[in-house]
């Protein structure tokens, strides 16, 4: 089927761009998703999975110059920490990749080695989610086109791998600085079975950026990502975290963002294994000074398995003409019987100016299931600003509190408590100022 | 200590008059009772004293030793010593009730220009408070009265009372709703404040709260203003004939 014209320049701008340099199987793996984006087309405004954000905040030539504060969120946590300025990695920056239980390596780094755990991933759960719609037995698999995760296949030069085997007790950290460039970096992490380890993201990729993250979680493994975006006004983010999680697995990922102009997080978990938790949760906090944050989560959980759990909670505090969008789908297997699945998306509206937009898709075949789903909008609760102020609580430190209070359920979903009162401490300050 | 005068307040929505011309004097380290039928205005007089939003006040004033009190922010009222523990104390889903007691105390200690407490001396002296109403350590981390029975709530008020020491107290029906040893932590986190020079309106639908906590002066108000006054006893011919004798009289 023939793209429409707009789409087609478009992806045949992209596809003109040089190919990166690799070995054999990366660059196998960069020509299947060159092929694919060729065929799903870059995205378009018109495109239904685009219509609350404007795809060319990424797609258009500029690139906003602006410097990013080295961020210093997780710091207590003392993380392995490794340092990509622009995407390209920074040594001399970062520690020494070496930690127990687990190996860390470069995607450039491993590029030329045919024989590597990182073949078996790389793309591969890009690829299944931008296949194409059909049927195994009574699985329904309906894919909703990723093109920029397959333009980010195609043409990531760096990224981390993190082969996680035992319990990796610090926290491995991937720390962003730039000067204003246009990175994308392509992270893929595998848990081996009974393995877990926390990885945690902060600062800001580049000007306009697209990260990607793809996650294998074998049985009984465990994975606490968390990723935290600062408040440089002048940033389009852009986010895309793939993950397929195994029998008694726990995947928890939590993402924050101060401000920024623009950012859309795209996450895709495919639970295959039985007794599995997948947990998903975040939030912003959106006041660009420049009247134009805009902030977009769209989520995509599949439940392929029986008796697991699923949480989604979004949590968006929008202000000064912000927009905040929640697009969050669940996709119950027929088999997946006993599926708890949980679904929540609110905004704290602080001015008549702001706006969210919630989509919320409940798809579900089996019959022994409990989903539930919900999307508020609301302003700041009148009676609890009062009782504060009559306690002798200032009006903006009351509003504080109370918008810390609207994101605590979304900060809950942080499982570390040290972890989770490290964001929160940061938060407080964003909020200040 | 406060003085109001000719106070007149409509509701800010509707042009509905609910304070109808309210004179009321209470002298420093006494404790006044106010006791009414339901729709009296009792509520409302003590919103529009704490500078809740949503009434205009269309005449008279309220002091509060001297200063305006209706030109000041809620804020500026709780620092200026006002308190008002609430007839329905306000939930708060994800603000701890440590927190949310910490915030309060500090806030009036900065603007009195006074040091902050410490996290240290502030935990110890809002434990040994906090036992003192029976209020576990439990009720102390969990999110400010969610959850609380309806008697964890008012005793989670006399707690706040407690801690920001304040030199008005306003307490709206903190009795109903209590069983009678409630009622009696109340009444003694209130006895154990009087120290001669804080002030007490005690807003009250029954005798029996008043058994505890000794009234100096008791005013009856009806329909948006106060009708008579009295010592104690007016409050025991309340609670034997109820109020249709003395809103004949008025
Ligand atoms: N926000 C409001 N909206 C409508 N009516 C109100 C409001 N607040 C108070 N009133 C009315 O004003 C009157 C006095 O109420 P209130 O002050 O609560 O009395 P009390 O505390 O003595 O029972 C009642 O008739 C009540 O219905
Ligand atoms: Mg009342």
């Amino acid at each position: 089927m023939a793209l429409p014209k707009i789409k087609q320049d478009l992806t045949d701008a992209v596809l003109a761009q040089p190919v990166p340099e690799g070995g054999s199987w990366l660059t196998a793996a960069r020509d299947g998703a060159r092929a694919r984006l060729g065929g799903l087309g870059m995205p378009i405004r018109r495109d239904e999975y685009w219509k609350f954000t404007n795809p060319e905040s990424w797609t258009g030539a500029q690139a906003f110059l602006t410097a990013s504060d080295a961020s210093t969120i997780f710091d207590d946590a003392e993380p392995l920490t490794l340092v990509f300025t622009d995407g390209a990695f920074d040594a001399a920056a970062s520690d020494d990749l070496a930690l127990e239980g687990v190996s860390i390596e470069l995607l450039s780094g491993v590029a030329h080695t045919d024989l590597h755990w990182a073949k078996g991933l790389y793309g591969k759960l890009e690829a299944a989610a931008n296949g194409a719609e059909r049927r195994d037995g009574a699985r329904l698999f309906k894919p909703v086109a990723r093109p920029m995760a397959a333009l980010n296949t195609a043409m990531a030069e760096e990224g981390v791998l993190i082969h996680a085997t035992g319990e990796v007790t610090r926290p491995i950290r991937i720390s962003y600085r730039s000067a204003g460039g246009s990175p994308q970096l392509h992270h893929l992490v595998k848990v081996e079975e009974g393995a877990s380890v926390t990885i945690l993201e902060e600062g800001m990729p580049g000007a306009q950026s697209n990260v990607m993250m793809e996650a294998d979680v074998a049985d009984n493994g465990t994975l606490h990502h968390l990723r935290i975006q600062g408040p440089e006004q002048d940033r389009a983010t852009l986010t895309n975290f793939f993950a397929r999680t195994g029998t008694e697995s726990t995947l928890k990922t939590f993402g924050f963002t101060a401000n920024g102009s623009i950012t859309r997080n795209e996450a895709v978990i495919e639970i295959t294994g039985d007794n599995a938790t997948a947990h998903i949760a975040g939030g912003c906090l959106g006041d660009n000074e420049r009247g134009s944050f805009h902030h977009d989560d769209t989520v995509y959980i599949t439940h392929d398995a029986v008796n697991c759990e699923s949480r989604q909670v979004f949590k968006k505090v929008l202000r000064n003409g912000a927009t905040g969008v929640f697009q969050g789908k669940i996709l119950v297997q027929p088999h997946a019987q006993k599926t708890d699945g949980y679904q929540i998306s609110q905004s704290l509206l602080l001015d008549d100016d702001s706006q969210f937009l919630a989509k919320p898709e409940l798809e579900i075949y089996a019959d022994d299931v409990a989903c539930s789903h919900g999307s508020t909008s609301g302003a700041i609760d009148e009676q609890a600003l009062f009782y504060l102020r009559s306690r002798g609580v200032s009006r903006k430190e009351a509003e504080d509190l109370l918008t810390l209070s609207f994101l605590a359920e979304a900060l809950e979903e942080i499982e570390d408590e040290a972890l989770a009162e490290m964001v929160q401490a940061k938060i407080e300050d964003w909020l200040r100022g | 200590m406060l003085e109001i005068k000719n106070l007149h307040v409509e509701l800010e929505e509707e042009e509905k008059k609910i304070l109808k011309g309210v004179d009321l004097v209470l002298e420093p380290g006494k404790v006044h009772a106010i006791m009414g039928p339901n729709g009296s205005g009792k509520s409302t007089l003590s919103y529009v004293l704490s500078g809740r939003d949503g009434y205009e006040v269309t005449d008279g004033s309220a002091t509060l030793e001297g200063e305006d009190l209706l030109e000041m922010e809620p804020e500026e009222r709780a620092a200026a010593g006002l308190f008002l523990a609430f007839q329905y104390p306000v939930e708060i889903p994800g603000v701890g009730n440590m927190t949310f007691l910490r915030t309060a105390v500090n806030a009036q200690r900065k603007a009195r220009g006074e040091e902050e407490l410490s996290a240290g001396e502030f935990l110890k002296v809002v434990r040994e408070k906090a036992k003192s109403f029976k209020i576990d350590a439990d009720m102390l981390k969990r999110p400010v009265n969610v959850g609380f029975s309806g008697g964890e709530k008012k005793r989670n008020e006399i707690l706040q009372m407690a801690m920001l020491e304040p030199k008005m107290c306003i307490l709206d029906e903190t009795d109903s709703g209590l069983d009678v040893d409630a009622m009696k932590l109340v009444a003694q986190g209130v006895n154990a404040l009087r120290d001669g020079k804080r002030t007490f309106l005690v807003i009250t639908h029954y005798q029996r709260l008043l058994d505890h906590i000794k009234p100096d002066v008791v005013h009856i108000m009806a329909n948006g203003r106060m009708i008579t006054q009295g010592g104690p006893e007016l409050a025991l011919e309340v609670e034997n004939n109820g109020y249709a004798n003395l809103l004949e009289d008025a």
